[in-house]
């Protein structure tokens, strides 16, 4: 078996010699180097621009301005083209704009033979600008008098609702107790170590090649076909190996720029790349939100009904915007699906750099307000809290009050009480003291989670792949699926090992994407790669291993039923000891017999009609300090039902890396606006308080794995749902130990010490 | 300013003219040497780390110019004749590596400490603050911890 155990990853060598190429390290003769001129306002608009100067300066070669860019507004969100015109994405972009949106927003830019120059020549631009008031927060966006950052807009991007599962006032009617509480979530920023980064150049007077760091090459290509309008089989996306993404490259940011400067300067290549200061506000953020939560329960202490009002501030443009409320409110819906489930949610443009795609796309947020909120429901009832999340969370056969389609695997309960055990939960209750009095208090806190596996059925769900039997009876597999470190090249190249019966040496995974050559797949989003395009993967090595037994058949005069594929060799069937040739001879023959056979490949497509839901939970037990309001981590777990997993050891990073980015969100990160310019203070990586090693604890992760029916392996997602629920069960912790909730994050000492003062603590 | 230094990187004598503002990573990575990454440029995340006559120093911040003499050590140079060397071998043994980008900094960085802490017994505690300049974003840190553990497990006293 390779499924299943911890093979090395296909990329690790490469990545500890420092020999894996990242988009950095290719260079051309000749590569010049573009910049962005970002405005020094947060809102209003350019009302003289003289570039006369930057454009005399020797060593450049263009400085171009809002006024030459295609006028074409096109959306750079990552989701796959719809053909339902009411789920287009939001198109409020042009590459340089004169209507300045945030605090960093793109008038111009500047290509040339070097680095020191082209920041020279960005000091020589001359611009005046005719500011407006900065739309900051939700109040100041909504304002009667407010000015559109959009036009038609009235600064609403898009408002959703939906009640699913039952007559939300019926149910209200029905309840004993309604409990109502307000969250707030804060702007995080991804913070992968690799900034954003592209080149493109011409291979001739029509064709442009990029190359880019990016989640989703194809989806790309597609994108950049759209804002330049050229025709899509004109552009070429290469995706070298990805220094981390978590959904910030999964939004279409430098390639229309790289392509069209290349267009205009007949071809030369042209590199763009952020540094961290500019990638930090330029490129995309998690949404805060602000969430009120009503939930309805009966004596029992069951949930009879979760209600949000949510607000989400997606910034200056749309990017995902659109989507991200929803996509939260109906993943995390898994969780209590026995009850009523009611939404209505709003997102606004505001004058801060703009909201996008990160790791768990909404549900983070959904999910610190649902949980926080259920805390409260389980202390109003005097229930143990992991009792309370036992008795109503979800169990296999619950229907989705969304899809009614019912829950095929689910290990929620499984996981509650696995955590329950590794934490010690029983004991520590019974042992520690009812009311701590003490400087510093002990607290156990729980949340849990649900998740999908992929869009389907709000976005289609393709994937492909191409397998070719090499002279060696090794085989290069080819995906249109983007490995950008979680792993999946490992997990594909596993699939299409244990489906062939070859031995997972013999799996060569072509890493590196490229729109000409790969397959069509629409990248890495929704942790959905090993569940869907893991499934084209598997249909493609069943192919490859019937025209290997096919030709096997030929050479050796057995029908082809007969025989089967087994540590690389053709052996009988049933009995598999017996070696009838091996698959090198198979492919050689193939290759070089005169008169029969030929390359030897398999290639299928494949589109996910199934979302099966992931569930899962993080246990902590901590230590407060009150006078300091710090906060210790003294253990943590997550435990994830991810179905049947597929390589342990990097399942498990995965988790842990989640768990960590959670804590980071938690405890100490925030990306930190002036209410009243939009500058962003701390876009760096010293004020920005990603964590280091020093701040993350030991982490514990585990794992129940119920067999997903839908997939040949029992897999499900794991990717995204780590950052899930770390935040609400430290929360809930810290109102274990102090018994004051603090309901907004980060819950940084300067968080919880406005909330200690308030309840007398201090 | 152009200037001429002479170092040894990975073993190899080189003499290289450098424009006296270039910093070390620079220099490095226009020689070939991109195990050296940049993830900020100044100094905050510990991609760019080598060794500096065995110490790890950020070459995002360290001028090239005060290199010359220097012996230099990078990730590249730590396999030899197509083996990986124990610390490279222990990360993908506990699966420290995801995308990779913060992996050749790291690796340095734990190069350093186990052959300085060799046939000690070493602390989490001290593996964390020694690890303290460097940003990993997809681990959670955990499995670099269990890495270094892996490398210093043979040579704890007693054992």
């Amino acid at each position: 078996m390779v499924v299943g155990t911890s093979v090395q990853r296909v990329d690790g060598v490469a990545k500890v010699t420092g020999k894996a190429r990242y988009t950095d390290d290719f260079t051309m003769p000749g590569m010049r180097v573009a910049k962005y001129l970002r405005s020094t306002i947060a809102h209003g608009r350019v009302s003289s621009i003289d570039t006369s100067q930057a454009k005399a300066l020797p060593g450049v070669d263009g400085v171009f301005t809002f006024e030459d860019v295609p006028k074409r507004i096109y959306a750079t969100a990552g989701h796959p083209y719809s053909l339902d015109p009411h789920h287009m994405d939001i198109t409020d972009r042009y590459l340089l704009t004169d209507h300045v949106r945030y605090m960093g927003d793109e008038i111009a830019i500047v290509v040339a033979v070097s680095d020191l120059i082209a920041t020279k020549a960005l000091s020589l631009i001359d611009v005046e600008y005719e500011p407006y008031q900065p739309l900051v927060e939700a109040k100041d966006a909504l304002a009667k008098d407010a000015v559109e950052i959009h036009k038609g807009t009235g600064n609403v991007v898009k408002a959703h609702s939906f009640v699913a599962g039952g007559d939300l006032d019926a149910v209200r009617k029905e309840c004993d107790q309604l409990l109502e509480g307000q969250y707030k979530t804060q702007i995080v920023q991804h913070c992968h170590l690799e900034n954003h980064t592209a080149y493109a150049y011409m291979d001739d007077l029509e064709r442009i090649v990029i190359v880019s760091s990016t989640q989703i090459p194809h989806i790309a290509r597609r994108i950049v076909a759209e804002a330049l309008e050229i025709d899509t089989g004109l552009i070429r996306v290469i995706k070298p190996t990805i220094g981390g993404g978590f959904g910030n490259k999964q939004d279409v940011i430098l390639e229309p720029m790289v392509a069209f400067l290349t267009k205009k300067l007949d071809g030369i290549p042209v590199r763009l790349k952020l540094d961290r200061e500019e990638g930090m506000v330029g490129t995309r953020v998690r949404h805060p939100f602000d969430v009120k939560v009503q939930i309805g329960l009966d004596q029992e202490g069951t949930v009879k009904l979760i209600h949000f009002d949510a607000l989400s501030n997606t910034g200056a443009y749309a990017s995902h915007g659109h989507s991200i409320v929803s996509a939260g409110a109906a993943k995390t819906h898994y969780m209590y699906p026995r009850a009523v489930y009611s939404c209505t949610a709003k997102t606004i443009y505001s004058n801060i750099p703009a909201a996008g795609a990160m790791r768990a796309y909404g549900s983070p947020q959904m999910t610190f307000a649902i949980e926080c909120a259920m805390e409260e429901a389980a202390r109003t009832l005097g229930m143990d809290s992991a009792e309370f999340r036992l008795r109503n969370g979800a169990r296999a056969g619950d229907k989705s009050q969304i899809t009614k389609k019912p829950i095929m695997t689910c290990g929620l309960l499984d996981s509650i009480k696995k955590g329950k055990d590794l934490i010690g939960w029983d004991k520590k209750r019974a042992l520690w003291p009812k009311e701590q009095t003490g400087e510093v208090r002990n607290g156990l806190g729980v949340a849990i989670f649900s998740y999908g596996s992929g869009t389907y059925p709000v976005c289609v769900e393709p994937a492909s792949a191409r397998l070719i039997l090499n002279q060696d009876g090794s085989a290069h597999l080819q995906v249109g699926a983007t490995e950008i470190g979680q792993g999946s090249d490992t997990a594909f190249a596993q699939m299409a090992a244990e489906s062939l019966g070859f031995s997972f040496s013999k799996i060569h995974v072509v890493s590196c994407q490229d729109t000409d050559v790969t397959p069509f797949d629409t990248g890495s989003y929704a942790s959905r790669q090993t569940y869907v395009t893991g499934q084209a993967v598997m249909r493609t090595a069943e192919q490859l291993k019937a025209k290997i037994l096919h030709h096997a058949s030929i050479i050796s005069g057995l029908e082809a039923t007969l025989i089967t594929i087994s540590g690389d060799n053709i052996v009988i069937s049933e009995s598999p000891e017996i070696v009838v040739m091996s698959v090198q001879d198979v492919a050689i023959d193939a290759y070089y017999n005169k008169e029969r056979g030929g390359q030897i490949t398999a290639e299928a497509t494949y589109k996910a009609r199934n979302n099966p839901h992931v569930f899962g939970c993080t246990f902590v037990d901590l230590s407060v300090d009150i006078p300091l309001c710090r906060v210790k981590i003294n253990e943590i777990y997550n435990i994830h039902d991810s179905g049947i997993i597929i390589n342990p050891l990097m399942a498990e990073g995965q988790v842990h890396g989640g768990m960590a980015m959670g804590i980071g969100a938690a405890l100490f990160e925030e990306l930190m606006v002036d209410p009243d310019s939009g500058k962003i203070y701390n876009n760096n990586l010293l004020d920005y308080k990603v964590p280091t090693i020093m701040d993350i604890p030991d982490l514990g992760a585990a794992f129940v794995e119920p067999n997903e029916p839908t997939h040949p392996y029992g897999s499900k997602s794991l990717g995204e749902p780590p950052i899930i629920s770390p935040a609400p069960a430290i929360r809930n912790a810290i109102l274990d130990a102090t018994g004051v909730a603090i309901n907004e994050l980060p819950m940084s000492p300067k968080t919880i010490f406005k909330y200690f003062k308030n309840a007398g603590l201090i | 300013m152009i200037r001429t230094i002479s170092c040894t990187v990975n073993s190899k004598p080189v003499s290289w003219q450098i424009d006296v503002r270039m910093s070390l990573s620079e220099v490095l990575r226009t020689n070939g040497f991109t195990s050296v990454k940049e993830g900020c440029g100044v100094g905050e995340c510990g991609a760019c780390a080598v060794l500096l006559d065995g110490i790890a120093v950020d070459s995002c911040l360290y001028l090239a110019i005060w290199a010359d003499g220097c012996n230099i050590r990078t990730s590249e140079g730590e396999s030899k004749g197509g083996t990986l060397s124990e610390v490279q071998q222990a990360y993908l043994d506990n699966g420290s590596v995801q995308c990779g980008f913060c992996t050749p900094g790291l690796v340095m960085s734990s190069t350093e400490f186990v052959e300085k802490h060799r046939g000690e017994k070493v602390t989490r505690d001290q593996i964390r603050k020694e690890h303290a300049g460097h940003i990993c974003r997809c681990t959670g840190y955990e499995s670099i911890i269990r890495a270094v553990e892996q490398c210093m497990k043979p040579y704890e006293k007693g054992k």
